[in-house]
């Protein structure tokens, strides 16, 4: 397999490995590097590459795999006093300061969800993945993520809804 | 009516039940301008949905490629090379060495050489001759069998 090859099989599904890592790791260099390593695998394994019947399904559970294990890591080596999560700078949406304050609010909520809730918002609401393909991500029953889809839903629009009604940030 | 429809829908979606298509509209509607004042609080969870998805993954990812070295390559340079060498060396060493064109004189060249090669072959064997003293410090070694023939019969008993 050449690596145009390869390239053209992943490039439908990188970004969403991307974004599925960022909203786990929150910085983006970090996202970067765990997209990376998640893409460098799949091309030393590339002879393999066939014999997967979905290789998106694959890829973003072996992302989930990895984030978590660097979660992990960086939970052991009590890291978390000095922050490795950096600031997201070039947001496009700097023109509307109250927009911009309401959306990076979302943000907030989702990044205070359990890992799980955030990974299956991501999966349903951003990437539109139907409950099959969650499930199979995520190695869960189908209800199971219904269920923690709903609560996530629920969370976010009670979040909202106060924020909204009272201004509180 | 459409606000109706959306309400149903937004109930479902926090129950976790629509489907894609059903989120999609709901999508398009808290997106696209206008909002009921009463759902309004819905609008940024949606435009922070839409937003996420235009993020790009823009690294380049260094992919290798392992040039796994054909080993027949270097069989094949190997067994040009020794043609080469045969060629070129018969080519050298088996084209003058001249003859001789009277037989007699062949003949007595031939014996004087073979002469030599007898008489030095002689001097190299005399020389080892000095092994024959090896076998007979073997053959008074035998008396070590007298030693085993004792500790066969000890142990026998």
């Amino acid at each position: 397999m050449t690596q145009t090859e390869f390239l053209n099989i992943v490039l439908p599904f990188k970004d969403k490995v991307f974004r599925l890592a960022k909203r786990l790791l929150v910085s983006r260099e970090e996202a970067e590097d765990a997209t990376q390593e998640v893409l460098l695998k799949l091309w030393n394994n590339k002879l393999k590459i066939a014999e997967y019947k979905n290789l998106e399904a694959f890829s973003m559970t072996m992302t989930k795999n990895y984030c978590f294990d660097k979660l992990k890591s960086k939970q052991a080596q009590n890291l978390k006093i000095v922050h490795s999560n950096y600031e997201e700078k070039h947001t496009p949406l700097q023109k509307q300061v109250e927009f911009n304050d309401s959306v990076s609010w979302v943000a907030k909520i989702i990044a205070e969800l359990p890992e799980q809730q955030k990974m299956i918002i991501q999966l349903r609401d951003i990437e539109d993945y139907d409950f099959d393909e969650i499930s199979k991500m995520l190695d869960m029953s189908n209800t199971a993520v219904r269920v923690a889809l709903s609560r996530a839903r629920k969370t976010i629009r009670e979040k909202l809804t106060n924020t909204h009604n009272y201004g509180v940030r | 009516m459409v606000l109706d429809n959306i309400e149903k829908l937004l109930e479902k979606y926090e129950n976790g039940e629509t489907s894609l298509k059903e989120e999609q509209q709901l999508k398009h509607y808290f997106t696209q301008g206008t909002v009921a004042p009463h759902l309004e609080m819905y609008k940024p969870m949606f435009e922070y949905f839409l937003v996420n998805k235009q993020e790009r993954f823009t690294k380049d990812v260094p992919l290798k490629t392992k040039r796994n070295f054909n080993y027949k390559w270097i069989s094949v340079a190997a067994v040009a090379v020794l043609m080469l060498g045969f060629y070129f060396g018969t080519s050298i060493y088996g084209s003058d060495l001249g003859t001789y064109e009277d037989p007699q004189l062949a003949f007595n060249e031939f014996s004087k050489s073979m002469e030599m090669i007898s008489e030095k072959f002689n001097t190299g064997a005399s020389t080892v001759s000095y092994l024959n003293e090896v076998n007979k410090g073997t053959s008074t070694l035998g008396y070590l069998n007298e030693i085993e023939n004792a500790t066969s019969i000890i142990f026998k008993n």
